[in-house]
């Protein structure tokens, strides 16, 4: 087994229609990278992303998924490596309810009722949206879409996690919450977008598309700071760039203290969904008549809001 | 028109996750009572009038335990275009012979069998709506998965549901385009029609292509697994055998003679 | 338009309910064997289309009134009229919960209505031979026209025939069906003129779509009309025998109902109380008393005691009834 997760090498593709959109296109990606890919509207991005699960297969070339050549016959092995989250949620969440929605892939994985019902369990507490369990995906905000459309795939427990925009229809909070989330992941994650920001802020490694080919491989701190070059494949410098030429190595290779400070806001996060949770079956526990089932519970809650501050302290303690 | 179908369609369907107890009674207990309600209903002869009255009880008990807003249903049931009512009218038209005299009015049968229908279709209307008002439409699939209908038919509805708030809303958002460009009459016509229509169509068929592939991609080969462990309560038996209980008293005895010459005795 | 709960006998509805069911088993056993599973997002999502596109309306030339699209012979084009056949079905069920359009007990008459005949008559009897293979946009408009009108046709006097067999209505069959045909004939040409409408842009700009119905696979002459026929006539027979048996050994008729509605000519006459004063008024408001059951009446006396007796029975059960949900409103505010 190579020490690569991916590998394109000289990969074409072209629609029924005619329309070329990846033309010879070659990278690399290792084990436990994130990696951004970049490109104007119509560079092929989200072309690329299809190869990587399969969905299409390449006209010519070749593309390696961990250590399976991709093929017709292989697709099948190498969609339960790779996590696909897609643009639209809607398109992802098609099952009448949340709970549904993220059961489907462990039960296609031939996971027996109970072990799946622990998955699911296990996918909507790392998103936070346990109390999203039996509603509708229509009953939800497009933050909470996107982080059960997250819930779903990770519950296939994937190796690769690949995401085509991400970000395009969240309002700054569930991005901010977003981009915690995805940087408390070790999964090798390939990210597209042209929310240079978001990139900056999620991935280490950033790879320029146009025309279907790569045009700049390298640090994303470096790739995207040169204007030059995002110019010429008319893409402009991230926002917290233009301001602030220097950044304080955001998007450079974490270093586990970075890493650290991210987990802690995540959990900080999760901390208050819980308590809130907790508080809210305390009340239906009361009006049920369990009063000192209720009783403990509002106590679970006091217990977790306090635990608050000790993530404020930690997180103080970072510096 | 169309906001307002659609209004009602969100709200129903909102009302629909409540959590009362209403709610959350078995789906398929809720089903199997309100297609009894349903039959036995109808199944009172023509002329019926006194004995479809105590079965206002059935609505009137789930509008107040599953705390249903009585206004917006009865809205609904007074809106919907009543192929009933025009039909029914014609009974008292057609059927002249008076057979009483009441208040000092002249009855005659016609009018009768006419109010019967009215009757049966305010019962009947009002207990379909409370059946999706008070319980999910998910979970009415279950229980019809459960009771036996074919898979593809459930996936098929279950689909349906997902879908129809994203594509009436996609709709939605075309009409009120057209009707923004459309300043007099021609912008309703038939050919603006067939394109929003023909479009719609398109950007549906590619959704359900990428829908598609996002199944596959979660392994998808062929079957929707349902999970929910939905287990027969107490609460469920109680409440479907006292409906049946109740449904079959209402039927065969004479509640309202009962009544009447009860007061009649007291008074 | 859509039959009605309140309209049906036990025995109609649960004979077309029996039918409808037929159908749909059989349709999903045909498509479990030999659809692609890729069909299975597809038909979702149209159904949900069919139902946004019904909500839109148009406004029909020189009539000022608005008109909206059918669906069955669409999905039949798309998607042949087995898969057809089950996205109608899901589509009026749908419609009967959220809209509550005709009822549940009906459901089972909408489906055979709306949808057996356009996918499993119009479609292959009256499309497909009109439209030939690959046929031309005239051949197209002409076969989705005619395919409408027969559909529709078809459907209203299914619904003309539900009503008489149900028997609460008085309209005569003439009179029923010279209301409802031509009604549904314009309905029919407006409809079909929308269909091809849609099925020629649809082939204007994603031909591959309609390939299926147009090109090569053989004229579905195999239909299996007559089975399913023949399945609905024996479901129809067992169930209304059983209904109907179940009816008789009830005690039926008008003279029975008019007697609750106004009351026994055994009960005794009251001489005070309410029920005595109610009657004094009653009397004194009789301002024409030589009717009916009353002139055949001897002792109007009693009569009218014991009709106000089935008028205040009425009047206590419905009170009770609202009284029973007033209370339980006003203990779950108290609670809440
Ligand atoms: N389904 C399709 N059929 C035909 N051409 C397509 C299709 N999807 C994308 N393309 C074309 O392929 C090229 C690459 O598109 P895409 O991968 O979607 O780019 P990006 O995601 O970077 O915006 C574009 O020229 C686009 O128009
Ligand atoms: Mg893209």
């Amino acid at each position: 087994m190579s020490h690569h997760i991916v590998e394109f090498q000289d990969v074409r593709y072209h629609y029924p229609d005619g329309t070329a959109a990846l033309n010879g296109l070659s990278l690399r990606i290792t084990h436990g990278e994130a990696v951004g890919i970049v490109g104007a509207n119509g560079a092929g991005k989200s072309t690329l992303l299809l190869h990587i699960n399969g969905s299409i297969l390449p006209a010519s070339g070749s593309i390696i998924i961990g250590d399976l050549q991709l093929t017709a016959q292989t697709r099948k092995e190498v969609r339960k490596k790779v996590g696909m989250i897609f643009q639209n949620p809607d398109d992802q969440l098609f099952m009448p309810t949340v709970y549904d929605d993220v059961a489907f892939g462990p039960l296609n994985l031939g996971l027996g009722r109970e072990r799946a019902a622990e998955r699911v369990e296990e996918a909507l507490r790392i998103v936070g949206c346990q109390g999203l369990r039996d509603r509708p995906p229509h009953h939800l905000s497009s933050g909470q879409k996107s982080s059960v459309a997250i819930a779903s795939v990770i519950a296939m427990q994937p190796e690769i996690l690949v995401m085509d925009e991400p970000a395009s229809s969240l309002d700054p909070r569930s991005r901010r919450q977003l981009i915690n989330l995805l940087n408390a992941f070790d999964h090798t994650k390939i990210v597209a977008s042209h929310d240079l920001d978001f990139i900056l802020e999620t991935c280490e490694r950033c790879i320029i598309v146009r025309d279907g080919r790569v045009m700049a491989d390298g640090a994303a701190e470096t790739v995207l700071a040169d204007k030059t070059l995002l110019e010429e494949n008319n893409l402009e410098l991230p926002l917290s760039l233009k301001n602030n030429p220097l950044p304080r190595h955001k998007g450079a290779a974490m270093n586990d203290l970075d890493k650290l400070k991210h987990l802690i806001e995540h959990w900080k996060e999760h901390n208050k969904e819980h308590a809130r949770t907790y508080r809210e079956w305390a009340g239906k526990a009361a009006s049920l008549g369990k009063n000192d089932l209720a009783g403990v519970l509002g106590e679970i809650a006091a217990e977790t809001s306090r635990i608050d501050e000790l993530f404020i302290k930690a997180d103080g303690l970072l510096g | 028109m169309f906001d307002e179908g659609y209004f009602n369609l969100g709200y129903l369907d909102t009302l629909s996750y409540k959590n009362t107890f209403v709610h959350r009674l078995d789906p398929r207990a809720k089903l199997i009572a309100t297609v009894a309600f349903v039959v036995t209903v109808v199944s009172f002869p023509k002329y019926e009038i006194t004995g479809l009255l105590p079965f206002f009880l059935f609505p009137v008990l789930l509008f107040s335990l599953g705390d249903i807003p009585v206004k917006f249903i009865l809205k609904k049931v007074l809106l919907v275009s009543s192929f009933a009512l025009f039909i029914g009218i014609f009974n008292p038209l057609l059927d002249r012979q008076i057979v009483y005299s009441c208040w000092g009015f002249p009855v005659s049968r016609g009018w009768i069998s006419f109010f019967s229908i009215m009757l049966k279709f305010f019962l009947t209307i009002t207990s379909a709506l409370l059946l999706i008002a008070t319980t999910s439409f998910p979970g009415i699939c279950h229980a019809l998965r459960k009771l036996g209908v074919p898979g593809i038919f459930i996936s098929q509805l279950l689909f349906l549901y997902r879908y129809l708030f994203v594509l009436v809303e996609e709709a939605m958002k075309a009409v009120r385009a057209r009707d923004m460009r459309s300043f007099g009459r021609q912008g309703k016509g038939m050919k603006t029609f067939v394109s929003l229509v023909g479009t719609l169509f398109l950007r549906t068929v590619e959704r359900a292509e990428r829908i598609y592939q996002a199944m596959l991609s979660r392994g998808f080969s062929g079957n929707l697994h349902l999970m929910r462990p939905h287990r027969v309560s107490g609460a469920d038996i109680v409440f479907l055998s006292s409906t049946m209980v109740l449904l079959y008293l209402f039927r065969v005895h004479d509640v309202v003679g009962a009544m009447g010459s009860l007061s009649m005795g007291t008074f | 338009m859509h039959m009605a709960d309140a309209l049906l006998s036990p025995a109609v509805g649960a004979a077309f309910w029996a039918g409808t069911v037929g159908t749909i088993s059989y349709c999903s056993k045909k498509l479990t064997d030999t659809m692609e599973e890729k069909l299975i997002p597809l038909m979702g999502v149209l159904g949900a289309f069919i139902f946004a596109a019904q909500m839109i309306n148009f406004t029909i030339p020189g009539t000022g009134s608005s008109g909206h699209l059918g669906g069955g012979m669409i999905l039949a084009v798309i998607l042949g009229p087995y898969a057809a056949f089950i996205v109608m079905a899901s589509v009026l069920t749908v419609q009967a919960l959220f809209f509550a359009d005709g009822g549940l007990l009906a459901l089972g008459c909408n489906i055979w209505n709306l949808g057996l005949y356009p996918c499993f008559v119009a479609y292959p009897l009256i499309f497909r031979p009109l439209a030939g293979s690959g046929g031309s946009r005239r051949r197209l408009t002409i076969a989705s026209l005619l395919g409408g009108v027969v559909g529709l046709q078809l459907g209203a006097i299914s619904v003309v025939i539900e009503t008489l067999l149900s028997g609460r209505s008085e309209l005569p069959f003439s009179t029923f069906a010279l209301l409802m045909q031509p009604i549904h004939l314009a309905i029919g040409v407006v409809e079909g003129i929308v269909t091809a409408g849609v099925i020629n842009f649809i082939r204007a700009a994603r031909p591959e779509i309609l390939e299926g119905s147009l090109s090569a696979r053989p004229l579905s002459a195999h239909l299996p009309i007559k089975k399913v026929f023949i399945g609905f006539l024996v479901a129809a027979v067992l169930t209304g025998g059983v209904m109907s048996w179940f009816a008789s050994s009830n005690p039926d008729g008008l003279e029975w109902s008019i007697q609750k509605v106004f009351g026994r000519p055994d009960l005794p006459g009251q001489t005070s109380g309410i029920a005595h004063a109610l009657k004094s008024i009653q009397e004194k408001t009789a301002l024409l008393p030589d009717y009916g059951f009353r002139k055949a009446d001897d002792d109007k006396g009693r009569a009218s005691a014991t009709s106000v007796s089935g008028l205040i029975g009425s009047a206590l059960v419905l009170a009770g009834v609202l009284l029973i949900g007033y209370i339980i409103r006003a203990l779950r505010r108290k609670s809440a």
